[in-house]
């Protein structure tokens, strides 16, 4: 067993950092022989003790202890609140450079490329702010509910935490994910053309039970006005009819710890299926009314513009969708062989009943396993065996939800809703792979 | 809206049972909030004006206070693209007249104006009053809101120069908004009532469809678009934005990652420290984004033996007028030490090595 395998046409896979800058250009050029090469010149050559000492008996990272195996480590609360291993910086959220021009109107996308299952952990959640963001000291914020009830009230934080809570699965995305790729590619990676997406476990009060309380006129009061207690008081409308169904809820958690300030501590609404923008951070305020409020966010923003020169007005729901993240956009594959194509898929309209994947831009489909958890109006990983035969190819995911509803591809959208919509753009994404392993974004019609 | 508050007074009085009891549902929780409470967060104004409140503001009026409250960001007329897509713009006298706005479809117009998409006037009131200015939201009284958006339809050559805008003609304003047909409530994405059953939307009827098919679906795989060659680099160096092991790595782009791992020196050192504290949220190096671009600062104080001393201290108590109207904040978070090595660095040219 000292050997380590250099059979002839296969490259071993890259431990940790085991590429330099030149190798993998060398990789990006073709020569995807290599490091076979390289290495087997290395362990003729008899020049570095250490690689030809591991090529005659194993791998150096077996036969030299490391450091971690031979020393103490580090004592218990080191760090009080932890942090992600060093070696994950690189996964981080990102403003895309030019999309907005000052940081307290912007966004930053969540790195899907690194994700596993589907919670997106708390750090990494998308941001996307009209007016800066704060971190509201919660022993004085407050909720308000007004307009057609028979008791205006007012909650504490406190109040609200005593009430009986539910937790639940949820999936957020904003209405102009991927709205940059309405006309064409324009970004390199999955972190910006799907980013505005993140999936958590919220904990809070169905909003019905506290309209329930305040005796809400839900004959006359079919629409509710959510407003933030920023800069901006977000403000937007909801129907009654989802306050209704009771999945609506008022949370302060998020994956077992309270919201972060940057996704609106201490309450935000929780509007499952429903784009961002209606999930007010920093909720202080909730009124019933008899007609909707055509609000900036929903009256010059948040709108889709038809190529008939037509908004349309009050788009809410986020339409079923999915992406692969594994293997993407702006990614090398290091070698040809197996591989485990993994991807995100979602419904606003309930759950995800099917993802088929392509590798051939489309013309032929396999089903893709669907992981569990499978929850409605949550993110549902999906993966799917590939061996890679050093080719090229193109691969896609298309996701179906429980209503029938089978995303579209980019003619599809296109022809019915041009290129000018920004907002909802949920076409089939396509990864081109090249010999190279080089991945990219690109569009099939 | 307060036009709600007398109808409920009654509704209390009427339904005070049965309200009651829901409200007893869960003792100990929550109480009446006050009419002061309930009029200090009530601030919204519907299209039909339900919560708008009295008052009124001229286009001249509406002038100097937007030169004092607006200007800096949005541009003397409304036109800035620095800070935010321009406000005016993009409609015609043709456009007041049929309440749609032709650019929309036909591209004339570079940008998408406000003034372009909007339909409804409440909603111009409803936002300036609860986040204008940006920097100092809720600062603005109603005769003020009513003055800035007089100058603001000014701009829009929808009310004449001499006007006066106020709660009683406001109504007539909004029958000559240069987009106000130009919105449809027609699709499958509002998930409440249908128009069809007085509310909104079709009732979740889908405008795109498509088939599963398996096999064989496609004569031709047809590439659309790909990323173009100016964008590649664009997003910084892909390597450093995925994991070091598993699948795949990412694509080394843009800044080499040995230059970026280099810890900064000198001028890129104190570039770094003015990220870091959020100095460039606010201001551009050669550009004014909210605030002074670096360079204009360092023209302004050129030659100045004092120059150093009194912008440390500038920094250090925050201060307004300078530069316009939006206040610098103080800046409080950062050590003497660092303000000295900013100040320098502006003045030096801020340059980026
Ligand atoms: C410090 C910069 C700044 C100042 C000063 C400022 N604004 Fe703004 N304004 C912005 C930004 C940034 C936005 C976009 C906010 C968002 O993304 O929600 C905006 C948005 C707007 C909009 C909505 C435009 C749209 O299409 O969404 C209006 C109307 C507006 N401002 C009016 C005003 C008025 C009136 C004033 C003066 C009372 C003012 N602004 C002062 C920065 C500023």
């Amino acid at each position: 067993m000292a050997m380590i395998d250099v059979q002839p046409g296969r490259v071993r896979p890259a431990p940790e950092n085991f590429l330099t800058d030149a190798q993998i250009a060398a990789v990006k050029d073709g020569r995807r022989d290599f490091l076979r090469k390289a290495f087997l010149t290395a362990a003729a050559a008899m020049a570095a003790p250490a690689v030809a000492r591991a090529a005659v008996e194993g791998d150096a990272a077996i036969l030299e202890l490391p450091q971690w195996s031979t020393t103490l480590g580090l004592p218990v609360a080191t760090n009080p609140y932890g942090m992600p291993s060093k070696y994950e910086r690189g996964l981080q959220r990102r403003e895309s450079p030019g999309l907005t021009r000052v940081g307290g109107s912007s966004v930053a996308f969540t790195p899907l490329q690194g994700l596993f299952g589907i919670i997106t952990p708390s750090g990494l959640h998308f941001e996307r702010h009209h007016q800066g963001w704060h971190d509201v000291d919660p022993a004085k914020h407050r909720l308000m509910i007004n307009g057609l009830v028979r008791t205006q009230a007012v909650f504490t934080m406190d109040d609200l935490m005593r009430l009986p809570s539910v937790s639940r699965i949820h999936f957020i995305e904003c209405g102009a994910n991927t709205g940059m790729e309405w006309g064409n590619v324009a970004v390199p990676t999955v972190q910006y053309s799907h980013g505005m997406l993140s999936c958590s476990e919220f904990t809070g009060v169905p909003l019905k039970e506290i309209l329930d309380m305040c005796g809400a006129d839900y004959k006359k009061g079919r629409y509710v006005l959510a407003e933030g207690a920023d800069g901006s008081s977000m403000t937007r409308t909801i129907p009654m009819e989802l306050i209704e169904s009771g999945e609506v809820l008022v949370a302060y958690g998020m994956n077992g710890e309270m919201l972060r300030p940057e996704n609106g501590y201490p309450l935000r609404l929780v509007v499952p299926g429903v784009q961002g923008v209606s999930w007010v951070k920093w909720l202080r305020r909730i009124e019933v009314g008899d007609k909707p409020w055509a609000t900036k966010d929903e009256a010059v923003h948040y709108m889709d513009l038809m190529p008939d020169g037509l908004h349309r007005q009050y788009t809410s729901i986020q339409e079923c969708k999915s992406v692969i993240t594994t293997p993407s956009g702006g990614q090398l594959l290091l070698d040809k062989g197996f591989y485990n194509i993994s991807g995100m898929a979602w419904s606003g309209r309930g759950k995800v009943t099917r993802v088929d994947v392509s590798t051939d831009g489309g013309n032929n489909w396999r089903p893709a396993r669907l992981e569990t958890p499978v929850l409605s109006k949550a993110v549902t990983r999906f993966n799917i065996d590939w061996v890679w035969d050093g080719k090229p190819a193109i691969l896609q995911s298309r996701a179906v939800d429980e209503t029938g509803y089978v995303q579209p591809g980019y003619g599809q959208l296109r022809a019915v809703r041009g290129t000018k919509s920004i907002y909802h753009n949920n076409a089939i994404q396509s990864w081109k792979v090249v010999e190279s392993g080089e991945v990219s974004n690109v569009q099939v019609l | 809206m307060s036009r709600f508050s007398r109808t409920l007074i009654a509704l209390l009085v009427a339904g005070a049972a049965t309200s009651a009891a829901a409200w007893e549902r869960y003792p100990g929780i929550g109480r009446e909030a006050t009419p002061a409470e309930v009029q200090a967060w009530d601030i919204d104004v519907r299209p039909d004006f339900a919560g708008l409140p009295r008052g009124r503001g001229s286009v001249d009026d509406g002038l100097a206070l937007w030169e004092t409250h607006c200007a800096s960001c949005h541009g003397v007329f409304g036109e800035s693209n620095e800070v935010f897509t321009p406000l005016v713009g993009g409609t015609t006298q043709k456009d007041i007249e049929t309440g749609r706005v032709e650019a929309l479809v036909t591209g004339a117009f570079p940008q998408r104006t406000t003034l372009m998409k909007v339909a409804t006037v409440s909603t111009l009131f409803d936002y300036i009053q609860r986040a204008m200015p940006w920097t100092a939201p809720k600062s603005l009284k109603p005769d003020e809101v009513y003055a800035i958006l007089a100058y603001l339809l000014n701009l829009a050559e929808l009310v004449p120069a001499d006007f006066e805008l106020s709660d009683a003609n406001i109504h007539a304003v909004q029958a000559s908004m240069p987009n106000r047909n130009g919105m449809s409530t027609d699709h499958a994405m509002w998930p409440g009532a249908s128009q069809a059953k007085g509310g909104i939307g079709n009732g979740g009827m889908p405008d795109v469809s498509n088939v599963a098919c398996m096999t064989d679906c496609k004569k031709d795989v047809v590439i659309a678009s790909a990323l173009p060659a100016y964008a590649q680099d664009a997003h910084g160096n892909l390597a450093e934005q995925n994991r070091a092991v598993g699948q795949t790595r990412g694509k080394p782009t843009g800044a080499p990652a040995e230059a970026a791992a280099q810890p900064a020196v000198g001028a890129a050192a104190t570039l770094a420290l003015a990220k870091a504290k959020g100095c460039m949220a606010c201001h551009g190096v050669a550009n004014k984004l909210i605030g002074p671009g670096y360079n204009e600062i360092a023209q302004k104080y050129q030659g100045q033996a004092d120059a150093e001393g009194r912008l440390v201290a500038r920094l250090k108590a925050g201060g307004q007028g300078v530069w316009g109207a939006v206040p610098m904040p103080p800046q409080a978070h950062l050590k003497d030490e660092e303000l000295a090595q900013l100040v320098k660095w502006i003045l030096e040219g801020a340059k980026a090595q």
